[in-house]
């Protein structure tokens, strides 16, 4: 608990926390009001969700990178690990605070949500199972992070790899993809492809259905790579 | 209260602390010497449950450090030779999370051990400044303070002295012995008189191995008439060269 305090209120601390909220939220606004937001003239979030994943790859990385390689860096991980906590809660404790860190952001994007209601008559089922499956990305993306800031000491690497794994992560089963692979490659690896994909299982979820598979997609991946950053940092 | 029975790290094919032993009870005040490099700090951080040991044990109050980690860490206060800490919180922040991590949770118990320990550190005309812009002196007095905050069995310094001026080594030098009566305290210095000023034993240790273990006193009279750095380097250098 302590060390979600101490991180929760780090990211207040110094100027980095106000900025990523600020670029967070002008580029999900920006994008959602450039994909046509006003004029497809329909009472819903689409256009803020369908670019939401590809946000957050950048975003989520950026909030994460610090957990710690920073501590690792000054050497504070000393400190850390010789007060009476073990390391699964320091591991628990810091990845909680950074996911309500996000949870800000997130919730700044009721704005939007709030205008639709506003303006039109939405289907606050979908916009809610929507905002579980944003959060839910969030968990992933972020435990993902976790894992390569605790291997580095250095912030931008952990930056740059976890994009690469989230964007990857992410690419996997695009439409795109599937085109540009469709002729070469087995049907059932284009499948496992896509299953393991977080476009399609955030795509379901932004259209109202809250499928087991999605659910457990998210949750075993998140709980896997909490494991993993626990063995990394016992190490 | 802190025993050690033949601690050994690797690093890989480097052997870093080779069978290191000794025993510390309260009112100990064990000053670690060495060269640098020579397993003091590898050392200190097995016994704080850091880094855990290739072979051997460590046990404080009867805990075994690899088994009971959690126990251990509660009985000790350390002070990393970096003195970490987070830059941009304030002197009152750090102290407050690092008490709050150790279990002190109880608002007037917090307040007091953070008043106490403030005092005691000679903190109080910084105590709202972000760590980061405070000098090396305060730094390093912001890590005693979080060392001793709870009051701890057993204290580990790892070079508290490091980087003060005369004045602040004196003042950290007379804390310290003004808190080992119902202590048992190790630290680890470059600086051999002040061994000789403060501590009841000496442990002398290079490429790993304890090569001395005896009294102040004991040490000085290896060599009568010589000063206490003479004596320290003709060991050291020996087993250079050796």
């Amino acid at each position: 608990m302590p060390i979600f305090k101490k991180e929760f209120l780090g990211y207040f601390r110094s100027p980095v926390g106000y900025v990523i909220l600020a670029v967070f939220h002008i580029m999900v606004i920006g994008l959602a009001l450039y994909s046509g937001y006003y004029s497809r003239n329909e009472a819903s979030l689409n256009s803020l969700f369908r670019p939401l994943p590809w946000i957050l790859i950048v975003f989520i990385p950026a909030v994460g990178m610090r957990l710690w390689a920073e501590e690792k860096r000054s050497g504070s991980i000393e400190l850390l690990f010789t007060l009476p906590i073990s390391p699964r809660s320091a591991v628990v404790a810091k990845f909680l605070a950074a996911l309500a860190f996000i949870g800000i952001g997130l919730c700044l994007t009721f704005s939007l949500a709030l205008t639709t209601g506003y303006l039109g008559d939405p289907d606050w089922g979908v916009i809610f199972s929507g905002y579980i499956g944003a959060i839910l990305t969030a968990s992933a993306f972020l435990s993902i992070t976790a894992v390569c800031s605790a291997l580095t000491k250095n912030q931008v690497i952990a930056f740059v790899i976890s994009v690469m794994i989230c964007l990857f992560a992410t690419l996997m089963g695009s439409d795109w993809l599937a085109q540009f692979l469709g002729s070469s490659v087995p049907t059932a690896l284009l499948d496992f492809l896509r299953l393991m994909s977080f476009e399609q299982h955030f795509s379901t979820m932004s259209k109202g259905l809250i499928d087991i598979s999605a659910l457990s997609f998210y949750l075993v991946l998140t709980l896997a790579c909490l494991g993993i950053n626990m063995i990394v940092i016992e190490r | 209260m802190v025993k050690v029975d033949r601690l050994v790290k690797d690093y890989g094919t480097l052997r870093a602390v080779d069978g290191v032993s000794f025993t510390i009870n309260k009112g100990d005040i064990l000053g670690f010497l060495g060269p640098n490099g020579a397993g003091k700090s590898t050392t200190m951080k097995m016994i704080t449950g850091f880094l855990t040991p290739t072979s051997g044990t460590a046990t404080v109050d009867g805990f075994d450090v690899a088994k009971d980690p959690i126990e251990v860490k509660k009985r000790i206060g350390y002070l990393p030779e970096s003195s970490a800490a987070y830059p941009e919180m304030t002197v009152v922040e750090f102290l407050t999370y690092v008490a709050e991590a150790r279990g002190i949770t109880d608002m007037d118990q917090l307040q007091s051990r953070l008043a106490d320990v403030i005092v005691k550190c000679h903190l109080d005309s910084v105590k709202y400044r972000a760590i980061e812009n405070l000098s090396k002196g305060y730094r390093q007095r912001v890590g005693v303070a979080q060392a001793i905050i709870h009051d701890p069995q057993v204290l580990i310094l790892d070079e508290p002295t490091d980087g003060l001026d005369p004045n602040q080594k004196h003042e950290v030098r007379k804390l310290i012995q003004a808190m080992s009566a119902d202590k048992a305290i190790v630290l680890s210095t470059h600086i051999l008189e002040e061994v000789e000023a403060i501590c009841n034993r000496v442990i002398i240790i290079d490429q790993g191995k304890v090569l001395v273990d005896e009294t102040p006193a004991e040490f000085k009279a290896r060599k009568p008439g010589a000063t206490i750095d003479e004596v320290f380097r003709e060991l050291t250098n020996k087993t250079v060269l050796a």
